[in-house]
């Protein structure tokens, strides 16, 4: 029996020619990864087990990026604990604000994630890599601080879920309402501890941009990874990036899925999640345009803070105002991102409507800071959860969707379609 | 091993930012942790539990956030065990790694009502519900999970 492509890579990082959905195996890690809200939990475990060396220390990456620039004296000292432990060990790939970004719209730029290498993160989207043709996975702290001292971690290897993508996304359409769709399909469970593989000839019309904004969100519906095959589009961005060896894996013709879905990518219109949950979608056709009336958009995020997104913002926004009583708040996600958006002159568009430009962070999406919600206040924003209390008070409300839509939903104050602006 | 305490119940897809919402993750404590335990959710959670009780929760336990404050903030405010349908996977890994029992058993998670006493025995799986008298199957944990659990946790297992 044949093995998918997520099976291919576990194998090989296990050293076995094959394994099947179900076995237990123990793997060597590429790339370890800790942010400064799991990471501290991470040095705490490492210390109180006297523990006195990492496994390399090139192949560990700690990015303040959640609380970063520090919200508090609190996160400020979880900040400094971290550099610290980094400083002691020589920690290479730790980045702070100066040289931060959103973690995963960082490690893809940097180059320290590619096709084939094994990730794992204690941040829940770490399955943002797949899109590059990693295995990549979120764990926990305690996860992460076994991995930076044995360079390894165990695996239920799993089954998986095939996607095949058909067509052309028309319009407007973005890989965050390709994503928002399926979720809307298979529900936040949809694939509970498996693999989400998106193949087909749809592929093709996703930029990598995209393809990291589907793969990103493949925790939203339960997944332990989501991942996409290698192609030029892939190749392109990573030669001359990526630091490790790209090895490229393709599913078996004979591997064996659970479940396989076709979706028509030129069928799928402009997509929004309702509160509270990812699975609550609606497109813009079923939206009135006075339905949801807002009070903040927020255009950033490991999800969608890359130039692509950005330009589609600016697009809309291009010469219009906010719609009165309108906060927007734009996050580039990288420090590199922020400068090639600001050289095409997208932040004069952002400020000329009325919107901010931040320092990259993770920030208002987990209701961190730089854009917190009052009780009653409702966001549209291109981030990725939409649960109680996400963005801040326990009865305000996040709608999720794409640049596009928050862009357009900025200048009406109310959700719209960005056909409609 | 036996645990018995008084059930806290709650329904599906209960996610780890309810379980311990970001604005309190500038911490590490946890005991600190603990104090916000459920709140978005329940608010009186923390003032009713009492140490030794049980969770139960239907399906997709913990999705979401890969925070391991959530387990920690559950361990930490007295809860013994949790029962769910279904658990989202990295919060399933965390519990495992801090010592957190869990156990996943549809039909417990789907009997059983807030406010019973119930008592889980780890041994065999067998759930039960006390105040009505009905016992159930768990799932026990595969071999190479009940190692990790054996050594005391994931650091333990690997050293």
């Amino acid at each position: 029996m044949g093995m998918t492509m997520s099976q291919k890579i576990l194998a090989a990082h296990a050293g076995l020619s094959s394994v099947k959905a179900g076995q237990l195996i123990e793997a060597q890690l590429d790339l370890v990864l800790g942010n400064d809200v799991t990471t501290p939990v991470a040095i705490n475990v490492f210390e109180e087990n006297n523990a006195t060396s990492v496994f390399d220390n090139t192949k560990i990456a700690m990015i303040m990026d959640h609380f970063a620039p520090n919200k508090d004296i609190k996160a400020a000292t979880l900040v400094k604990q971290v550099r610290t432990f980094a400083d002691k060990y020589d920690i290479k790939n730790y980045r702070d604000v100066g040289q931060m970004g959103i973690e995963h719209a960082l490690l893809p730029e940097m180059g320290l994630v590619g096709p084939g290498c094994l990730c794992i993160g204690a941040d829940s989207h770490t399955c943002t890599y797949g899109a590059l043709g990693a295995f990549s996975t979120g764990v926990g702290s305690t996860d992460m601080c076994a991995g930076m001292i044995s360079g390894k971690a165990w695996f239920k290897v799993p089954s998986a879920i095939k996607f095949n993508l058909i067509g052309k996304p028309q319009g407007f359409v973005s890989g965050k309402d390709v994503i928002l769709h399926i979720i809307g399909k298979i529900g936040v469970d949809g694939a509970l501890y498996k693999s989400m593989e998106f193949t087909g000839e749809g592929v093709q019309y996703l930029n990598i941009d995209d393809r990291l904004c589907i793969a990103n969100m493949a925790i939203e519906a339960g997944a332990k990874n989501g991942i996409f095959p290698v192609d030029d589009v892939t190749r392109e961005y990573c030669n001359g990036r990526y630091q490790g060896t790209p090895v490229e894996y393709v599913a078996d013709d004979d591997a064996e899925y659970d479940e396989e879905y076709t979706i028509d990518l030129s069928e799928i219109r402009p997509t929004v999640s309702f509160p509270h949950l990812p699975e609550n979608t609606k497109t813009v056709d079923e939206i009135g345009e006075t339905e949801v009336k807002i009070d903040q958009v927020v255009i950033g995020s490991c999800t969608n803070g890359r130039i692509s997104d950005l330009r589609a913002a600016a697009e809309i926004l291009k010469g219009k105002k906010l719609a009165k009583g309108v906060r927007c708040i734009v996050i580039p996600g990288t420090q590199n991102i922020w400068k090639q958006a600001m050289h095409e002159g997208l932040f004069d568009i952002f400020i000329d409507a009325g919107a901010i430009v931040s320092t990259p962070t993770c920030g208002p999406c987990l209701g961190g800071h730089m854009g917190i919600l009052a009780a009653g206040e409702r966001a549209v924003s291109t981030t990725n959860r939409n649960f109680v209390g996400r963005m801040g008070h326990v009865d305000s409300e996040v709608y999720l969707a794409s640049p596009a839509v928050a862009a357009a939903s900025a200048v009406t104050g109310y959700i719209t379609d960005p056909a409609k602006v | 091993m036996n645990v018995k305490g008084k059930v806290h119940k709650f329904g599906d897809n209960v996610d780890t930012d309810v379980i311990i919402p970001a604005r309190y993750l500038n911490t590490a404590s946890h005991k600190e942790l603990a104090t916000h335990c459920m709140e978005d959710i329940d608010k009186d959670f923390v003032n009713n539990v009492q140490e030794g009780d049980i969770m139960v929760a239907t399906k997709n336990f913990g999705c979401g956030s890969s925070r391991e404050h959530a387990p920690i903030a559950i361990k930490a405010s007295g809860i013994s065990c949790v029962i769910a349908s279904s658990f989202a996977r990295i919060f399933y890994r965390n519990a495992i790694n801090i010592g957190l029992p869990i156990l996943e058993c549809p039909e417990a998670a789907e009997a059983i009502s807030n406010g019973d006493t119930v008592s889980v025995d780890f041994n065999t799986g067998i759930i039960t519900d006390e105040t009505t008298g009905a016992t159930f199957q768990g799932e026990p944990f595969p071999p190479f999970i009940q190692n990790i659990i054996e050594k005391g946790g994931l650091i333990n297992s690997i050293k």
